[in-house]
C-alpha cells in the first residue's frame, strides 16, 4: 500500500533528475548520487578537481540519508550514500554493495558562562545521563568531577538535538548506547529517537544557533561544521579512559583502530574505538551500489571516480576537516569492487 | 453573446446557423465549468484517498490508540499523535487569542476612525505583511524574537503569573525561548494580515445609509461598531477567521524553527512541543521503514481532518445564527 506513496515520490525524483539531466551543465557521462548531507562538501570539492581532470562531473544531491537509500533502491541514481550502514539483510534485500567513503567526528558543543571553549571535559556517561535528564545542573558532581579545574555556574542544561533525522543523530546516539546500558535499553540509537528531554532544531546549524542563543545549551554538530564556525565544543573522556580534544588526529585514530577487516559489508560503526589517541564520537559515510547494475557503464565511472578520490582525495577532505580511510581499508574495499558486475564479469577493476 | 447576434442579424432573424453554433458554445461553457468544478471534488477525494492508503499500515496497527498515545519512538517503532495534535491545537488556539482581537481593531481602525490619508498605507503595509514567505517568519522568530523572549519577557512571566495558583502551570519550567507560546506569538503575526484584510473588507460593505443613519441618532463609534458594523458583517467576520485559522494549523516551516519540535506534552506554554505539519517537514526526509513514514502521513490525515472539522463547525455556527 505504501508503493502508492513511494511511486509518487520516486516519479516526482525522477522527473527533477530527468530535468537535471537536461540541464546543459551535466553530461550524460556524469556520475549521479544522492544521500548524506555529511559527505556533501567533501563531493563536492573532488567532483570539481576530478571534472577539471578527466571531464566527468558529478550530480549529487544532498538529500539526506534516508532520501538517497529510496533513490538508488528506485535506481533513478547510480549510488547512495549514507551515515548508517545498511544490515546485511537488507543490503541482499536490494542487491547493494557498500563501502566506507569518508570519516569525521561529531563534537558536543556547550554554551556555559564562564567556561571557554574546549575547556569541559565530558565523557560517554555524564553525557547521556545529561541526554536523559537526569543531570540537569552544570554544578552538578558528575560534571564538577571531570573538571575539577573550573568553576561550573548553578545554571540549568538546556539539552538540544536534532529535530530531523540525521546521520549525526544516528552515531551521536549510538556512541550513547555504547558507554549507557540504560540509554541502550530505554532510547537506543538511529537517526532520530525519541529524546526524553530538550530543543529539537533543524540542521547543523538549528542546533549551532540554539545552542549560541541559549544560556547553558549543550548540542552536538559535526566537527566539519563547528570548526568552520568557531563553536566551542568540548573534550571527551575516551574508551581508554584520556581526555581526547577533536582533531583530524583523533579522528584517524578511531578509524585505524577499528576492526575493517574483521566486519562483512564494512559494517562498523566507529564510536567509542580503542587507542589512547582515539575520539570517541567518530563517524563514516558510505556508498550504496548496485552489485548488478543496470547500467554497467555508469557503475564503472562511478567506482573508477572513488578509486581517484580514495588516492587523490585525501588532502581535500582534510581541508575540509574530514578524514581519509586509511590505504590498508581502501585495499580491502577495492577488492569488494569485484562483487559489482555485469553478465558475469566485473565492471570496473581497480589499478 | 445574444446581444451581438441581435445586433448583427434583424431583429428575430437569428439564422439557424448562428442559433446553433451559439448553443453548441452555450454547452462547451457550461461543460467546461463542470469540469473545473468536478475537477476540485475529485482532487480533494483523491488527497483523502491516498491519504488514508498511505496512512494505512499505522492505522492498522496502531488503530484508534495512535491518536491518544503520545509517545513516538523511531528506534521502537511506537507511534502516537498526541503531542503533534496537542501542539497544533494550542498554538493555534494562542494565534487566535492574540490575533483577532487585534485584526478586528486595526480594521476598526481602518474603516471607522482612521483619516483618509492615512488609511491606503496602513492598508497596504498589511497587505505586504501577508506577502512576508513563512520562512522569513521563521528565520526572524528564531533570530530576534525567541532571544528576546527568552531574556526579557519570559523571565517575567515566570516570576509573575508563574506563581500564580492555577493558571501559574501555564508559565512554568525553564525560560528557553522557543516553545508552544513562542510559535503562538508567531502566527498570530501571521494570521493577522488574513483576518484583517478581509474583516476590514466587510466592514466596507456595511451600507452608508445603516452606518449614517446610526451615527445620526447620536450612536458614538464603538455603539456602531458593536450594534451595526458586527451584527451586518457577521458571516464574513467568521470567514475570515476560518481562513486565519486554516493558515495557523496547517503552517510548517515558521513553526519548525520557533517550536522546539520534542514528541512531548507538557502544561508549560514555555515548554518545547512540536506540530502535526513541523513533525512532518522535520521527519519525512530521513524516515526509514515502511511503519515510520506511514505513520507520518497518518499525522497528514489527522491534520486534514481537524481543519476539515474546523471548516465544519465554522458553517454550521453560521447556520445556526442564520436561522435565529
Amino acid at each position: 500500500m505504501m508503493n502508492f506513496i513511494r511511486s509518487t515520490i520516486v516519479a516526482a525524483t525522477a522527473i527533477a533528475a530527468s530535468t537535471a539531466m537536461m540541464m546543459p551543465a551535466a553530461s550524460a557521462a556524469d556520475i549521479s548520487g544522492a544521500g548524506s548531507t555529511f559527505i556533501y562538501p567533501v563531493f563536492a570539492k573532488w567532483a570539481a578537481t576530478y571534472k577539471t581532470s578527466t571531464g566527468i562531473g558529478l550530480n549529487y544531491q544532498s538529500i539526506g540519508s534516508g532520501g538517497g537509500i529510496k533513490q538508488v533502491e528506485a535506481k533513478t541514481v547510480t549510488f547512495g550514500a549514507t551515515d548508517k550502514p545498511l544490515s546485511d539483510a537488507e543490503l541482499s534485500k536490494n542487491g547493494f554493495v557498500q563501502f566506507p567513503m569518508i570519516m569525521g567526528g561529531i563534537v558536543p558543543i556547550y554554551n556555559i558562562e564562564g567556561v571557554k571553549p574546549g575547556e569541559l571535559v565530558l565523557d560517554g556517561k555524564t553525557l547521556a545521563e545529561i541526554y536523559m535528564g537526569k543531570i540537569t545542573k552544570w554544578n552538578d558532581p558528575a560534571i564538577a568531577k571531570l573538571n575539577p579545574d573550573l568553576k561550573l555556574p548553578s545554571a540549568a542544561i538546556v539539552v538540544v538535538h536534532r529535530s530531523d533525522g540525521s546521520g549525526t543523530t544516528f552515531n551521536f546516539t549510538d556512541y550513547l548506547s555504547k558507554e549507557s546500558a540504560e540509554w541502550k535499553d530505554q532510547i537506543g540509537s538511529d537517526t532520530a529517537v525519541e529524546w526524553p528531554v530538550g530543543i529539537g532544531s533543524k540542521g547543523s546549524e538549528g542546533v549551532a544557533n540554539t545552542v549560541k542563543q541559549t544560556a547553558g545549551g549543550i548540542g552536538y554538530d559535526e566537527y566539519a561544521y563547528a570548526e568552520q564556525n568557531h563553536l566551542s565544543y568540548a573534550r571527551m573522556v575516551n574508551a581508554a579512559g584520556k581526555i581526547v580534544a577533536p582533531s583530524l588526529d583523533t579522528f584517524a585514530s578511531a578509524a585505524s583502530n577499528a576492526d575493517w577487516a574483521g566486519a562483512k559489508n564494512f559494517h562498523v560503526i566507529i564510536t567509542n574505538q580503542p587507542g589512547d589517541k582515539s575520539w570517541p564520537i567518530a563517524a563514516s559515510t558510505w556508498v550504496l551500489i548496485h552489485k548488478q547494475p543496470d547500467d554497467a557503464q555508469a557503475a564503472a565511472t562511478a567506482l573508477k571516480f572513488f578509486s581517484w578520490a580514495y588516492k587523490n582525495g585525501g588532502d581535500a577532505a582534510k581541508a575540509l576537516d574530514y578524514v581519509a580511510i586509511p590505504d590498508n581499508v581502501v585495499k580491502l574495499i577495492e577488492k569488494s569492487w569485484s562483487n559489482v558486475t555485469a553478465s558475469g564479469k566485473p565492471v570496473y577493476a581497480a589499478e | 453573446m445574444a446581444v451581438t447576434l441581435d445586433m448583427s442579424a434583424p431583429a428575430g432573424l437569428v439564422s439557424e446557423k448562428q442559433a446553433r453554433r451559439s448553443i453548441r458554445a452555450d454547452r462547451a461553457f457550461f461543460l467546461l465549468t463542470l469540469g473545473s468544478a468536478t475537477l476540485v471534488v475529485v482532487m480533494l477525494l483523491g488527497v483523502m484517498v491516498s491519504l488514508v492508503i498511505g496512512a494505512w499500515p499505522a492505522l492498522a496497527k496502531f488503530g484508534f490508540s495512535f491518536i491518544w498515545t503520545e509517545r513516538w519512538s523511531p528506534v521502537k517503532e511506537i507511534f502516537g499523535a498526541l503531542a503533534p495534535i496537542y501542539g497544533t491545537l494550542v498554538t493555534s488556539a494562542i494565534a487566535m487569542a492574540i490575533g483577532i482581537p487585534i485584526s478586528f481593531g486595526i480594521a476598526i481602525f481602518l474603516t471607522e476612525i482612521c483619516p483618509q490619508g492615512l488609511r491606503r498605507p496602513i492598508g497596504i503595509a498589511i497587505e505586504l505583511l501577508a506577502g512576508i514567505p513563512s520562512i522569513i517568519y521563521g528565520l526572524w522568530g528564531f533570530f530576534i524574537l525567541a532571544p528576546f523572549l527568552q531574556t526579557s519577557v519570559q523571565p517575567f512571566l515566570i516570576n509573575t503569573l508563574g506563581n500564580v495558583p492555577v493558571i501559574g502551570v501555564l508559565f512554568g519550567g525553564a525560560p528557553y525561548g522557543i516553545g508552544l507560546l513562542t510559535a503562538g506569538i508567531v502566527l498570530a503575526i501571521m494570521v493577522l494580515p488574513f483576518i484583517t484584510s478581509i474583516t476590514r473588507d466587510v466592514f466596507l460593505t456595511v451600507p452608508v445609509l445603516l452606518r449614517e443613519s446610526a451615527y445620526g441618532m447620536g450612536m458614538t463609534t464603538w455603539e456602531v461598531v458593536r450594534n451595526i458594523v458586527i451584527p451586518y458583517s457577521r458571516v464574513g467576520l467568521v470567514g475570515g477567521i476560518m481562513l486565519g485559522l486554516g493558515r495557523a494549523l496547517g503552517e510548517t516551516m515558521a513553526v519548525t524553527f520557533v517550536i522546539g519540535n520534542s514528541h512531548r506534552i507538557s502544561a508549560s506554554l514555555l515548554s518545547p512541543s512540536t506540530t502535526i505539519s513541523a513533525a512532518i517537514a522535520n521527519e519525512f526526509t530521513e524516515a526509514t521503514g515502511q511503519l515510520y513514514t506511514s505513520s507520518l502521513v497518518a499525522l497528514g490525515l489527522i491534520l486534514f481532518v481537524i481543519t476539515f472539522a474546523v471548516l465544519a463547525a465554522a458553517k454550521w455556527l453560521l447556520i445556526r445564527t442564520e436561522l435565529k
